[in-house]
């Protein structure tokens, strides 16, 4: 998965040495994951998307990874909106209730 | 300058935002940054996009940035521009601002105007949704005839609303003479990446008012925010322009609108609407084009 | 060697910025800031500096785009003046929070209504907790000195704040004096390049004025409150450094001016300052024993030094231009609750509101008034002098 990672193991500053200057901070922080938005996720038809990338170019999130053999959905950062199944020319993406993955 | 979306990188410049579900701005602002890359200094007001990106620890642009006050933006990112250039950086870097439509027509206007006039060599994104969405959806200046919000609620005595025609942001900038200035929509991702990517190899002032449905503001599924944005341009509500070399020009013009109901019944803020309502809304929507019409043919 | 010239407030003010040697300058045009920038604007139209100057249309535009080159890394410069500063109040906050050295000067004006565009200090005490460091000028050449010392205050690494650089509009913006330039290789070897990191940087890219919820907003503002408490130290240290170099100490904080052995002491703020010297001359000469406290610095307060002297003088009057509506004059709270518990009388006289003149018989009067209360006469707290009618 080539995307950015949750910063799990991010840790606010406790002491006054690792307090933030002013009002700065670094770029590309992600101490905690959009998964929590969800209610529903999208699958994706591997076998019978043609990547043609309308998914990955309308997703909002930009958490289609389209590095790999086929498009991966990153499930920290998918809010399930479901752009991408609207989206989709195949119909090969369907919103699934989370927890009810085939 | 032609964007092959198979050619784009796949690295993300904006990620993990806390945007609602479907939020149009976010994909505006994925897409503007995918085309303009990691050599962007980017700020932006008060708004949804600074609430959700940067609130401390959190920092979801990957790209430097900074939050400015709400009428302030297009005059920090000349500020940031101007110093650029006064200290040597490199000319390739580019100070891109992304404001919404309360942002940029209504408080930002007086700092944009005068970046425009300078014309500071600046990107200024405006991204529309209609109202003042961050702050519980109150209406601005470019807020669609008749349309719920907070501010113009529905009742005996109110239809929502009053304001026949949204401000022309892309006529006023026009007006300044800025090099390049256009109107687009997340709907057409393709045409909206090549005018962030020709705004890019312009030197001057260059402003882009990009529609941004909001599901959460406009009452619709979120899984419809490009379907709602793509129905605005086919009933002709929103089009797709540009103005360059003191030149106006369509870039999209449907062959025949679609009736707007298909895209007002999508939406819960028009819900109180009928029959008349379509056909007056109809009507304005063919006087504004018969004048643009005229005017950027 | 530094030379001498016949200039305006204004004009040597500008003479600090271009010795200063800022990257930006931005600004709007404001009676009576615009003699300041007018000359910023021939130095270049002479090709005697070569910083950016921007244009703006607006105060709150010049202050957010001098915010934007700060955020670059810029030394920064702007001035404003009255219902500008005013305008651009909600930039001041942002600058001071992010802890970005700008400095600016405030040509102070009143504030409308009724419109006047004559001096008094209404403006800046408006913007007294904006989080910016105020220093008030007394002179053309103080005003001078201190642009160039305020870049070197504001960009400390322990204070790394904004500075106003207070100069009383029209008595000192508008009226010439001898001043002393000084080459700018001295400025040189006194106020080095800006150096930070909290800054843009491609190379180490930052989020720069981020939201902060209420789990850290308390512990950046404590750090801000420790920042002037470094000034306070640091616009000392820096005035002494500035007096060995050109021999001209304006005091710091604040300045003495024959104080030892005075009974009966007036605290005034800007250019009045140089006429209580005058009369306090004068009345030593009468035998009175009569000083005055020039207070330069009013943000940071100078707290300990007036905690220090709370027992030293008979009385105490404060010089006010300018007035917290429903209380008392702004400079005058403070210096009361800075002598909380002292045994002297004080008194706060409120006077040269929308540019009235200050004359010197007024200054007496207001000693003589102080010796009064000292002898066991009751008078007002707060008193509005040489108004028309009692």
């Amino acid at each position: 998965m080539n995307k950015p990672k949750w910063n799990k193991d991010y840790k606010a500053p406790s002491s006054w040495d690792e307090m933030f200057f002013g009002s700065s901070n670094g770029v590309g922080i992600l101490p905690t994951p959009n998964s929590g938005f969800r209610t529903l996720h999208p699958e994706i038809d591997s076998e019978a998307c043609i990547k043609c990338m309308m998914c990955w170019i309308f997703c909002p999130e930009g958490c289609i990874d389209k590095s790999g053999e086929h498009l991966e959905v990153d499930m920290d950062y998918c809010k399930g909106c479901g752009i991408c199944a609207t989206e989709c020319p195949k119909e090969c993406i369907k919103m699934v209730k989370d927890g009810d993955s085939e | 300058m032609a964007v092959n979306l198979k050619n784009l990188p796949d690295e993300e410049l904006l990620y993990g935002v806390k945007t609602c579900q479907g939020c149009g701005v976010t994909l505006a602002a994925r897409l503007a940054l995918k085309v303009l890359g990691e050599r962007t200094c980017l700020a932006t007001p008060a708004c949804c996009f600074a609430a959700t990106t940067t609130v401390y620890p959190q920092s979801s642009i990957f790209v430097n940035n900074a939050i400015t006050a709400f009428p302030a933006l297009a005059s920090t990112i000349s500020g940031m521009a101007v110093a650029a250039e006064a200290l040597g950086w490199d000319e390739d870097i580019t100070f891109l601002g992304i404001a919404g439509d309360g942002g940029t027509v209504d408080i930002g206007l007086q700092a944009l105007s005068g970046a425009a006039e300078r014309n500071d060599n600046i990107i200024y994104i405006c991204v529309d949704n209609e109202a003042y969405m961050n702050t519980g959806n109150q209406r601005s200046g470019v807020t669609s005839y008749k349309a719920w919000t907070t501010t113009t609620p529905t009742g005996p005595c109110s239809k929502g609303e009053k304001n026949r025609f949204k401000k022309s942001l892309f006529e006023i900038m026009a007006a300044h003479r800025v090099p390049y200035t256009a109107t687009a929509s997340v709907a057409y991702p393709k045409d909206f990446m090549e005018k962030v990517e020709k705004a890019k190899n312009i030197k001057g002032c260059k402003v882009i008012h990009v529609m941004t449905p909001c599901p959460t503001g406009w009452g619709y599924d979120p899984a419809v925010t490009v379907r709602t944005a793509k129905l605005a341009v086919e009933c002709g509500l929103w089009y797709l322009a540009e103005f360059e070399n003191n030149e106006f020009k369509f870039n999209f013009v449907p062959k025949e609108f679609k009736p707007v109901e298909e895209y007002l019944k999508l939406q819960r803020r028009f819900r109180h609407l009928d029959e008349s309502d379509y056909r007056e809304i109809e009507a304005n929507r063919d006087i504004e084009w018969n004048r643009m019409r005229k005017r950027f043919a | 060697m530094s030379k001498k010239a016949f200039l305006s407030a204004n004009e040597a003010a500008a003479y600090g910025v271009k010795l200063s040697k800022p990257h930006v300058v931005s600004a709007y045009p404001i009676t009576p800031q615009t003699t300041l920038v007018e000359k910023i604007a021939d130095f270049l139209a002479n090709g005697e500096a070569d910083f950016k100057y921007m244009m703006v249309e607006s105060e709150h535009s010049a202050m957010a785009s001098a915010l934007g080159a700060s955020l670059m890394g810029a030394r920064t410069f702007t001035a404003s003046s009255s219902q500008g500063l005013l305008y651009m109040c909600e930039m001041l906050s942002y600058v001071s929070g992010s802890r970005n050295p700008i400095v600016m000067v405030d040509a102070n004006r009143s504030i409308a209504t009724p419109w006047n565009i004559f001096g008094d200090q209404r403006d800046a005490m408006a913007m007294r907790d904006s989080g910016w460091i105020m220093l008030f000028v007394e002179s053309g050449q103080e005003a001078l000195d201190t642009v160039i010392q305020a870049y070197k205050i504001a960009e400390d690494p322990e204070v790394m704040t904004p500075v106003m650089v207070n100069i009383d509009g029209f008595t000192l913006t508008h009226t010439y004096d001898m001043v002393e330039i000084p080459e700018q290789e001295e400025v040189d070897s006194f106020l080095p390049p800006y150096n930070t990191t909290n800054k843009m940087d491609m190379k180490n890219p930052k989020t720069l004025c981020q939201s902060v919820g209420p789990d850290f907003h308390t512990e950046g503002r404590y750090l801000q409150q420790k920042a002037f408490e470094a000034a306070k130290r640091k616009i000392v240290s820096v005035n002494d450094e500035y007096a060995k170099l050109t021999g001209r100490s304006y005091g710091g904080l604040i300045e003495e001016y024959r104080c030892d052995d005075a009974e009966v002491v007036l605290v005034a703020t800007g250019s009045v300052a140089g006429t209580v010297r005058a009369v306090v001359d004068e009345m030593r000469e009468a035998g009175k024993k009569v000083g005055l406290i020039k207070l330069r610095s009013f943000r940071p307060f100078p707290k300990e030094y007036f905690e220090s002297v709370k027992d030293k003088f008979k009385a105490i009057g404060v010089i006010d231009k300018s007035i917290s509506f429903g209380y008392d004059g702004t400079v005058f709270s403070e210096v009361k609750s800075a002598m909380y518990g002292s045994s002297a009388k004080m008194a706060n006289y409120i006077v040269g509101l929308g540019g009235r003149d200050i004359p010197k018989k007024m200054l007496e009067d207001m000693y003589n008034k102080l010796f009064g209360m000292v002898s066991g006469k009751n008078e007002a707290e707060v008193q509005f002098l040489g108004m028309r009618w009692e």
